[in-house]
């Protein structure tokens, strides 16, 4: 065997390849719904969060900037880890799934409420005078004057974080969450062949290039009409 | 002045932290009366204005305006918000929506009048301020005039008593000066009750029935245009209207 057939062999083994590619599709559906309840609660959580927070409520706001920067600063496998060896001494048991997308949620929310806090805070003040002038009330004002603008200028930054994180539901494999990698890894130790790995990472790629480039037309289409 | 007063203000103070911007003025307009309030900057001009609608908490005084009082904590702001247009240096159009949006959010949200009527309602705004051909425009596509032409037509299809003008025309090019004060000059022939914080003399001197000078947060005189840019009797009054002038 040449270095070359060697290398082949090892990466794209059909044989292997064909047995595994099963295992792989699971693990494919499993991390788009892990990677998409991931998305929407993690979104919501933050922008609930920034919403309460543009209240105004000094106390109710230290305590979203703490928990906003423990989840910032914590490894998103720390959490996961936390929550799935650690809750059960606790008496609660959550599985890896749940774990996993507990944990990446915590960490989504706390990034884009960052980012939409940023959002409400760069609409001008006289947009919310204009607004309130017209007899508008506080919360009118906030959904249909400032979030419209505020969301428009998170959409790009937001996309990346969103994306950065999902690809994290790669971790669930720690939790013996048969996601891609997971599947991957399990087909490597049961054929002794890293071509799962392969299969694995063009199922990556399958999930992650339309995820990226709908970012981009995200991006165009929510660019300020002229 | 035989006209009942629309906006009575008594013993407005208003203190930024340290800072005492208003220190005891009263303002008593009359129905359909155009009160003009110059002064330096820092004066308190714009912070008396916009303690009008309550934008602006006063520390303390007494705002009562088309007979509601408006630092009672019982009374409905937003409500009473309907009855007082306000148009700002900066326009302040919401950029997400055209100009008839802009114009029609708060006739549907605050007024609830269906989409037909708020828009029907809303082109006629834009057509007082001859701009009916601009309605699907964003405030993007518009010149600076135009912009705060729509924004006086958000203001008035509220058909509010009263109006106030926060230096309506500061921000625009000077050629474009001319057709938001047209539009201003025939809101008042139309019987609108405005207060204006403006440096525009000759619009001020044509139109205005009173004048008041503001400075280091008190009122220091008021009369008519004549006697305010004509003859001060102020020191203070002097030198700043000399050194408008000279601009």
């Amino acid at each position: 065997m040449t270095a070359w057939e060697r290398f082949a062999d090892s990466f794209f083994n059909a044989r292997v390849a064909a047995e595994y590619l099963p295992k792989i599709i699971d693990g494919f559906w499993l991390t788009v719904v892990l990677a998409l309840s991931i998305v929407v609660s993690g979104l919501a959580a933050g922008l609930l969060l920034a919403l309460v927070r543009s209240l105004g409520v000094r106390p109710l706001n230290w305590l979203i900037i703490f928990v906003v920067d423990l989840f910032r600063a914590l490894p998103p496998l720390v959490i996961i880890t936390l929550l799935f060896f650690g809750l059960p001494a606790a008496g609660m048991e959550l599985s890896g799934f749940a774990s996993t997308w507990l944990a990446l949620s915590l960490v989504l929310m706390a990034f884009s409420e960052e980012i939409f806090w940023a959002g409400i805070t760069s609409v001008p003040k006289g947009q919310w005078e204009a607004a309130r002038s017209t007899g508008l009330t506080f919360l009118q004002t906030l959904r249909l004057v400032v979030l419209p603008q505020a969301i428009r200028l998170t959409i790009p930054p937001l996309t990346n974080r969103t994306i950065a994180i999902t690809k994290g539901t790669a971790l669930a494999s720690v939790v013996a969450v048969q996601e891609i990698l997971g599947a991957a890894n399990a087909g490597v130790s049961f054929s002794f062949n890293p071509t799962p790995l392969t299969l694995g990472a063009l199922a990556y790629l399958v999930l992650f290039i339309p995820v990226v480039v709908f970012g981009r037309w995200v991006e165009t289409r929510f660019a300020w009409r002229r | 002045m035989t006209r009942r007063p629309i906006i009575e203000a008594y013993g407005i103070h208003k203190h930024f932290g340290q800072l005492h911007v208003l220190k005891g003025v009263d303002l008593v307009v009359a129905e359909r009366e155009l009160v003009f309030l110059i002064g330096p900057s820092g004066s308190g001009k714009s912070t008396l204005l916009r303690c009008l609608n309550r934008l602006e908490e006063p520390s303390s005084g007494t705002i009562v305006v088309d007979g509601i009082d408006l630092l009672d904590r019982r009374t409905d702001i937003n409500k009473a918000r309907q009855r007082i247009g306000m148009v700002f240096q900066s326009f302040n159009l919401f950029p997400h929506m055209t100009a008839l949006g802009n114009i029609t959010l708060a006739l549907r949200k605050v007024l609830g009048l269906s989409r037909a009527e708020a828009e029907a309602r809303g082109r006629a705004a834009l057509d007082r301020v001859h701009l009916s051909d601009r309605a699907d425009h964003y405030p993007s596509q518009l010149s600076g005039g135009q912009q705060q032409r729509v924004a006086i037509a958000r203001a008035i299809a509220l058909e509010p008593r009263v109006m106030l003008f926060d230096e309506p025309t500061s921000a625009l090019d000077p050629e474009l000066v001319g057709g938001v004060l047209a539009v201003m000059r025939e809101l008042r022939e139309d019987g609108m009750t405005m207060v204006v914080v403006s440096h525009e003399m000759g619009f001020a001197r044509a139109a205005a029935d009173r004048v008041l000078f503001m400075d280091n947060g008190l009122v220091v005189e008021e009369g008519t245009p004549e006697e305010i840019f004509g003859a001060p009797r102020h020191e203070r009054t002097r030198a700043f209207i000399s050194q408008i002038e000279r601009h």
